[in-house]
């Protein structure tokens, strides 16, 4: 309710500033405001008033509402706009960023087991986490470029090092992560090819162990900073996630990357990729629940519109991969393939309802206003009831 | 106006902020300012714009002189936004200036302009009104319309306008958040993009708080006649007329003021500026008279262009309480670390336990 404390606030200051105003009395209220053209937005006071106490801001109907814990997250949402546009931009990003958040996770996890099955000799899956890990940082560093406005200039992200840019940080992670991850999904790919290349096959095969402990050793960082990615924006769900998201995004990665493996590899060899998998999917779905709290009122877009269908269809498709993977993972290899496909998708819903969730938080003001005007009031009372005061002082 | 030729872009870009490091983007800026912080020896005094819209009158003079210095192409053919006279829309990669419209049923303040309704006691003088009783000749009147019998009850209503603008933050999200080194800090601590480094990545659209800068979108169609949009597919923002800067001239929009409603000078004594022209419109009663973005201790160290606003901030479109989103980012790295190195020991685990079965 602080936000209604916000209006009370705001005619306060209106009345010490102006001893003309009580002549106006309540025609100086939103209410009165949100008939004129455009004073409000369509999330404005007036809008919410009109609807009632506690009733959602108009013309935001038919949202699907989710149970008790978003009821206390979302307050009476009074706020005003300009016109109810956008305050901060949303990123000009399309699905190849979200299609890249996939991907790395995909590669980071894969160069991981495809470590791990090198050293413990599982060959079948290291061939298959290798290849994907190659496959998958291919596509990534593809839809990065494609998603710049002017891809021909992308070798500029390696003139500078900027640790205040996760971008520039991912570049260049991804730049010395990306030799290794290759070279040892050549060498795998060599082996299969029917014939040698003589010398460079036997540098691949030599190389292929150092290269791809090289690339595990990047590759936790190739999953998480992704998050940091999103979250050091001004884009309010993003933002606001930025305790959790990287938790979640590693979780991600990790059933992305195991559902792979339990894919390409025979179960004798999976066991690893299962558990991987199933601890990947545990973590993010703990997580994301604890994040969905944490976030405040952004979370919302967590749970309404495309956003909010693809976040269930995450969880569902993640805790039925996660449980298929316990339950019929070890003794079937389709019902490992099955389960790896469902922690597939589970992953990619995952990054795409994130992101997508981002965006709607970017574009609808309230997520910006909202938050914003509750710690400006908080910190103006705390301040001692400064602006009234020295409004009048001031006369 | 006098907007003499265009001066050749000044050869002094060198310094980019990617090569400080860390640490710039955290720190408050001092007394040097920022430029100083960014690296450039013996920067001259910061510049900044200081908007007061008490005075504005929306004439978007500022618009226009800035599409027509800085060549910013055209954000819309003849659209019509229903936003009373705001046809542009927002801030963008193709409006540097953007003039708001907001209406509202609110008294403008208590001043008393001294003048009474109708004609003004001073004209009719006794010696001049005449002795015959006036004849209506069917003229159009000169009164007032509110001085019409049928105007009804005078009610309240006031106009506001706001001339936007990239506000040149201390800290600068856009500026932090750039992979490519293409947003730089002059030497006037204003943040500039260099258009021949920016690859269009986009971050800085979502990095800045107050949704300023955007991504320039090119023309799709590919019509003879149609010249190809300058800088398409790269992020467009206010430059405070940098070019202008290097020439000791007044950026465009300023120059262009007719009613000096956007001041252009040194920072510190635009600050002095504000601070005595809110006080004055708070001592004559104006509701709700403050400044905006312009306090250093703010979310973004204070900005280098600054608004006297009559309303809160959100009314205007802008955040109330904005903060960089740079000063969060140790706390995300350090999260990121850990969510990693957990990714480690799980993929470690796996094999380890999986060993067993």
């Amino acid at each position: 309710m602080s936000t209604g404390g916000y209006e009370r606030g705001q005619q306060h200051v209106g009345e010490a500033a102006n001893p003309d105003a009580d002549q106006t009395g309540p025609k100086n209220s939103t209410a009165e405001l949100g008939a004129m053209p455009g004073t409000g937005g369509r999330g404005s006071a007036a809008a919410a008033r009109d609807a009632g106490r506690g009733g959602r801001p108009g013309g935001r109907g038919g949202r699907r509402r989710k149970g008790r814990a978003e009821e206390r997250m979302v307050p009476d949402a009074t706020f005003t706009s300009y016109y109810g546009r956008p305050v901060v931009k949303a990123a000009p990003w399309e699905a190849a960023i979200p299609l890249y958040l996939f991907m790395g996770g995909i590669a980071g996890g894969s160069s991981l087991l495809g470590a791990g099955a090198d050293l413990s000799g599982r060959p079948a899956l290291a061939r298959g986490a290798r290849i994907g890990a190659t496959g998958a940082i291919t596509v990534s560093l593809l839809a990065l470029v494609a998603d710049l406005g002017r891809p021909e200039r992308f070798l500029n992200m390696l003139r500078v090092f900027k640790p205040t840019s996760p971008m520039s940080v991912g570049t260049w992670l991804l730049t010395a992560y990306g030799p290794g991850a290759v070279i040892a999904g050549a060498a795998e790919v060599a082996k299969l090819l029917p014939v040698r290349f003589g010398f460079l096959s036997t540098l691949l095969e030599v190389a292929a162990r150092p290269a791809g402990l090289a690339a595990a050793a990047l590759a936790p960082g190739v999953a998480s900073y992704t998050a940091v990615l999103l979250t050091n924006t001004s884009t309010p769900a993003w933002h606001d996630a930025h305790r959790e998201l990287p938790f979640v995004f590693v979780g991600s990665a990790a059933a992305a990357s195991g559902g792979l493996g339990m894919l390409v590899a025979p179960v004798a060899q999976a066991g690893p990729a299962r558990l991987f998998a199933i601890a990947g999917a545990a973590a993010e779905l703990a997580v994301e629940h604890r994040m969905e709290h944490s976030m405040g009122l952004s979370a919302e877009t967590l749970h309404t519109g495309t956003p909010g269908r693809l976040m269930t269809a995450s969880k569902a498709l993640t805790a039925a991969g996660a449980l298929g993977a316990a339950l019929f993972g070890g003794r079937s290899r389709a019902g490992a393939a099955v389960s790896g496909l469902m922690l597939l998708a589970g992953s990619a819903c995952t990054r795409f309802g994130v992101f997508e969730a981002g965006q709607h938080s970017a574009k609808d003001p309230k997520y910006t206003v909202i938050p914003q005007r509750e710690r400006l009031d908080k910190r103006r009372a705390a301040a001692g009831a400064g602006t009234a005061e020295t409004t009048q002082e001031t006369r | 106006m006098s907007l003499d030729a265009k001066p050749e872009r000044g050869s002094g870009r060198g310094a980019d902020d990617g090569h400080l490091g860390l640490h710039q983007a955290f720190t408050s800026a001092g007394p040097a300012g920022p430029a100083a912080r960014a690296g450039w020896p013996e920067a001259p005094p910061r510049k900044g714009f200081f908007t007061d819209t008490s005075i504005c009158i929306g004439c978007k003079a500022c618009e226009v002189a800035c599409k027509e210095w800085n060549g910013v192409p055209q954000d819309g053919i003849y659209e019509l936004l229903g936003s009373s006279y705001d046809n542009t829309g927002a801030l963008g990669a193709n409006t540097w200036r953007h003039v708001e419209f907001i209406e509202q049923r609110k008294p403008l303040g208590a001043q008393d302009t001294g003048i009474t309704i109708g004609v003004p006691e001073s004209i009719l003088a006794p010696d001049v009104l005449p002795d015959k009783p006036i004849v209506d000749l069917g003229m159009p009147a000169f009164d007032l319309p509110s001085a019409s019998p049928e105007a009804g009850e005078r009610t309240d209503f006031r106009w506001l306008m706001a001339s936007n603008v990239c506000k040149h933050c201390t800290n600068a999200g856009c500026l932090d958040v750039c992979p490519t080194g293409a947003l730089f800090r002059t030497e006037f601590g204003t943040v500039v993009v260099q258009d021949d480094i920016c690859n269009g990545c986009g971050y800085c659209v979502a990095g800045c708080p107050f949704g300023v800068i955007d991504r320039r979108i090119g023309e799709k169609s590919k019509h003879k006649d149609v010249p190809p949009v300058k800088n398409a597919g790269v992020a467009q923002k206010c430059t405070l007329c940098y070019d202008r800067l290097l020439d000791d001239q007044t950026p465009a929009c300023a120059k262009a003021c007719p009613t000096q409603s956007i001041q252009f000078g040194d920072v510190d004594e635009l600050r002095e500026r504000a601070a005595k022209r809110v006080a004055d419109l708070q001592a004559a009663g104006v509701m709700n008279a403050q400044l905006y973005a312009e306090d250093p201790e703010n979310g973004v160290g204070g900005a280098g262009a600054f608004f006297l606003l009559l309303d809160e901030p959100e009314v205007y479109g802008f955040p109330p309480d904005p903060i960089v989103t740079t000063a969060d980012l140790p706390r995300m790295w350090r999260q990121a670390g850990l969510a990693a190195a957990g990714l480690l020991v799980a993929a470690a685990a796996a094999f380890l336990g999986g060993r067993r079965s």
